[in-house]
């Protein structure tokens, strides 16, 4: 009979314990140890930014910007002290510069109660068929980045974080990307609404 | 939780072996040290003050360049402190005390003498050497300084950047104090400070992109 495998190490790291140790072995460029922490602390910073945000959609944003700000600035940590207040700090100054957005963005939106609201009828079915393909012609005479850009932001709807994890560019190109995409595609658009 | 994964593989992925940064009063030091290199090479270069010996006799002197240089070496301290994630912002208060001592010693000096004027002709005046030794301390003791606290930039960057400039213009004006007979420390606070809180009014207009860039750029 043969014997079972062994059970496989424990991947992730949930112990604040482990924390410290995990952080000083990734500044030495132990990948691994990078991991374990990373998978490790993100169910820690989840509930932190689900008691900060409470918009479940800004959730798995916040943690990601804060996962980012620990990678761009991980030199900072010292490995003579804990962790977790590091950490703990990390997170906080992003979750409250993502509130400030928040509000800022909240400031300049007007609410219109639904009865105001002006909805447009909706489109029949031929003409919103050739505005999807009008849009996809448009789109695909853009550079590749600008349509990658739009594609994923406009259209499938990823966050900038999580747009910039797919390409690999950063969040300023993307953002340059985007504006200069849909600046080409409304001149492209609006010349073909144009035309006689 | 998929994206978050594929994030957390793409950040594993880009991770390489770091250098943790120094302690903040051994960073402090060696901006210290810059300071005073470059306030050697200018005594050297353009002389002390010819009365500094007679200076150093009043008391108010004394206790101005000595408030002066604790207030830079205080605030140089607690925004290195103060800007890294696990450290209390009441770092920051820490300069405090010898900032008020230092600008209760405060004259309006060369702030008043731009231009001399001899026998009906205008020339440059004291307040213009006084303006090109401070741009030629606090210029490369402000870069060295943001390069220091380039981490900042996505934490808490406008209390540490103002605090950064008041740590550069409290050296400064002790550099100019040994080395020009007029008392310019406000000129130099009205310089630093002010560049300081431009940077703070261009980075607010922005909306937080100017930080948001750099920390981008600049952090490893």
């Amino acid at each position: 009979m043969e014997r079972p495998a062994p059970r496989p190490t424990l991947l992730r790291a949930t112990d604040p314990a482990e924390w410290s140790a995990l952080m000083a072995q990734a500044q030495g460029g132990d990948a691994e140890s990078y991991r374990r922490l990373l998978v490790g602390i993100t169910p820690y910073l989840r509930a932190i930014a689900s008691h900060a945000l409470r918009q479940s959609a800004d959730v798995e944003d916040g943690v990601q910007d804060i996962l980012m700000t620990i990678h761009a600035i991980r030199h900072t940590y010292d490995p003579a002290r804990p962790f977790k207040p590091w950490l703990a700090g990390v997170a906080r100054h992003r979750l409250i510069d993502r509130l400030r957005v928040q509000g800022r963005r909240a400031m300049r939106e007007i609410q219109i109660a639904f009865e105001h609201a002006d909805i447009a009828a909706p489109e029949s079915e031929t003409g919103s068929a050739m505005d999807r393909d009008r849009l996809h012609v448009g789109l695909a005479t853009l550079p590749e980045r600008q349509r990658e850009a739009l594609t994923l932001l406009k259209l499938q709807e990823l966050s900038l974080a999580e747009a910039a994890g797919r390409t690999g560019q950063s969040i300023a190109a993307l953002k340059v990307s985007t504006h200069r995409g849909l600046k080409a595609l409304r001149r492209l658009l609006g010349a073909q609404d144009d035309a006689p | 939780m998929t994206d978050t994964n594929d994030l957390i593989a793409q950040l594993v992925r880009q991770s390489r072996p770091v250098q943790p940064l120094p302690r903040p009063a051994r960073l402090a030091g060696f901006w210290l040290g810059i300071a005073l290199a470059i306030l050697v090479l200018l005594a050297i270069e353009h002389g002390l003050r010819p009365d500094l010996v007679a200076q150093l006799q009043h008391r108010d002197f004394v206790f101005g360049l000595a408030a002066s240089l604790l207030t830079g070496l205080l605030a140089a301290f607690a925004c290195l402190t103060a800007s890294l994630p696990d450290r209390s912002r009441r770092w920051l208060l820490l300069p405090v005390p010898s900032l008020l001592l230092w600008l209760s010693c405060v004259g309006h000096g060369c702030l008043t003498d731009w231009v001399e004027f001899d026998a009906g002709s205008v020339a440059p005046g004291e307040t213009l050497r006084c303006f090109s030794t401070l741009l030629l301390v606090s210029l490369p003791l402000s870069a060295l300084m943001f390069l220091l606290l380039r981490h900042a930039a996505r934490l808490h960057p406008r209390p540490v950047t103002l605090m950064a400039g008041l740590a550069v213009a409290s050296l400064t004006s002790a550099a100019m104090s040994l080395l020009h007979p007029l008392d310019a420390t406000l000129m130099v606070l009205i310089w630093n400070i002010g560049a300081s809180l431009a940077i703070i009014a261009i980075e607010v207009a922005l909306g937080g992109r100017l930080t948001a860039w750099f920390g981008e750029r600049l952090a490893r």
